[in-house]
């Protein structure tokens, strides 16, 4: 894409987050949809784009009111809102729509009008996976990094400071859902939930939204807040069977989207201020670490034990506490995403200071696919 | 006690028919490419390097190496007790799904790179489900 064409214009997450038993997963979009474009001035009326998973595109346009030329239903699991992101930017430098509302929302937790997930026992997946008993994501997304260990020497302990970490970010963040100080102790003998992984190194489960709302940066300085410029994208996909990684100690789909939002982007990684990285398990900011070129392989334990992406460190990482301590309602994407805008607007409860660049970086299925958005509080 | 019909039980297409024919009989099938030699897995009638449909299957030794696992704490009404969600890396190249079986489901127990084998355990009359074990181990 062209490095700051596109402005996000609107953002927000549900006014509630975390236990929210009264409102089916639809209401969710739509409760977030209605935050965003009070955000942005707008009316549905002013919408037509579209682009959601989780829901249907369709679905979610009529059950808003909203007329769209423009419609997008990627889904690659977590990180699909990034690839909407990327996809709504092209969409609208190529003139086939002008502003894109983009919605998740989730009743992960209390489950209210909410499809269920089970493998066609036809697929790949379902023949030469499925049988072995796998119990979702905590017991599939880890299979990895007992390999990544024995290649890098990387430590559990390492592991459980990721968690530990988060929780000093998610202390200062008034709707994180936990909040109380760790230690590394703390989670190594939490309850083992697929080893090495215990309880403090898996995501939450919660219920929630978010939406975003994107246009021209030529428009950009007629809404209300301060627009939030797109400067790099990219996307890839891998396999969406875990066990047929290339290589379990690193990401192909991770490499080759930040690698292509870098280049878009033309910056490097000095010019980085804040850095999200989709923390559905411990392990994955490590991952995204190295993937992205931020440290090199086996050194990102260390790099997070030295407190470099700790409160006060240089490159301050999943600051709103994370999927393992701020919410997680199983497509985390979007609250990533949330969190970069957040930080670019100056408004993120642990605001970095003087922040100009925020990388934001998504995970889809078990290592299945990967989309990165580069942000800027300043056009390029 | 393990209720093993609560495993989920593959439902085999025209293209992965061979495998589960295989299986039935006690055997490993992979697939080979016959223009350019890549052995590979999921079975595809296409070589996934090169796209030649100029394919044959073959029986693997059924050797390989344990490549990376979970031991999964959650109770599954399949399992008693814990057990590996495993990755083993064939003799032939190929990675593929399976639980480590006939070894204890300990980390101590299922060192990464060990030699394990394949054995196969009936699920139904169709699908007998391959598994692996420690090279050596009795089943």
């Amino acid at each position: 894409m062209k490095p700051g064409s596109i402005a996000i214009v609107g953002a927000a997450e549900t006014t509630e987050l975390g236990k929210i038993p009264d409102l089916a997963q639809i209401q969710l979009h739509a409760d977030a949809a209605i935050n965003a474009m009070n955000d942005a001035g707008l009316k549905p009326s002013d919408i037509d784009g579209v682009a959601t998973a989780g829901e249907s595109a369709t679905g979610i346009a009529h059950y808003l009111g909203i007329t769209p030329k423009w419609v997008d239903g990627t889904s690659v699991g977590g990180c699909s809102f990034m690839l909407h992101v990327r996809h709504a930017a092209a969409a609208i430098n190529e003139g086939l729509c002008d502003t894109v509302l983009i919605t998740h929302g989730e009743s992960g937790r209390s489950q209210v009008g909410r499809g269920r997930f089970a493998p066609a026992m036809a697929s790949l997946s379902g023949q030469f996976e499925a049988p072995y008993c796998s119990m979702g994501p905590p017991t599939t997304f880890t299979i990895p990094f007992l390999r990544y260990m024995k290649e890098t020497g990387t430590t559990l302990e390492q592991l459980a400071n990721v968690a530990v970490v988060q929780r000093e970010w998610a202390a200062m963040n008034p709707r994180a859902s936990f909040r109380d100080p760790l230690t590394v102790e703390d989670v190594m003998s939490a309850r083992m939930i697929a080893y090495p992984f215990t309880k403090l190194e898996c995501c939450l489960v919660t219920d929630g939204g978010g939406a975003l709302i994107l246009t021209r940066a030529e428009r950009a300085k007629d809404f209300p807040n301060k627009p939030v410029y797109i400067i790099g994208t990219g996307e890839s996909t891998e396999t969406p069977m875990v066990s047929q990684m290339e290589d379990m100690t690193t990401s192909r789909a991770f490499r080759v989207s930040g690698a292509k939002a870098f280049t878009e982007a033309g910056i490097s990684h000095a010019d980085v201020d804040h850095l999200m990285i989709y923390d559905a398990f411990a392990h994955l900011p490590i991952y995204g670490l190295e993937d992205l070129g931020f440290c090199e392989r086996g050194e990102a334990g260390a790099f997070m034990e030295e407190r470099h992406t700790a409160p006060g460190g240089k490159l301050p990482l999943n600051t709103n506490g994370g999927g393992l301590s701020y919410m997680h309602s199983g497509m985390y994407g979007m609250y990533a995403l949330q969190e970069s805008v957040r930080q670019m607007r100056g408004i993120a409860p642990a605001q970095v200071d003087g922040a100009k660049i925020s990388v934001c970086h998504g995970v889809g299925g078990m290592f299945a696919a990967s989309g990165t958005v580069i942000m800027s509080n300043e056009q390029p | 006690m393990a209720d093993r019909t609560k495993i989920p039980v593959p439902k085999p297409t025209p293209e992965t028919e061979h495998f589960w024919a295989g299986a039935r009989n006690g055997q490993l099938k992979l697939q080979r490419c016959s223009e350019c030699s890549e052995v590979y897995f999921p079975p595809r009638p296409f070589c996934p390097s090169c796209i030649s449909r100029n394919v044959e299957i073959f029986d693997a030794s059924g050797k390989g190496t344990l490549y990376s696992y979970v031991i999964n704490q959650r109770e599954h009404p399949a399992h008693d007790g814990p057990y590996s969600i495993a990755v083993v890396e064939l003799e032939e190249g190929p990675r593929m799904m399976t639980n480590i079986v006939n070894c204890e489901q300990t980390p101590e127990a299922l060192e990464l790179d060990m030699p394990v084998e394949v054995v196969f355990e009936p699920l139904t009359e169709e699908i007998s489900l391959p598994y692996f074990q420690p090279q050596g181990a009795r089943s």
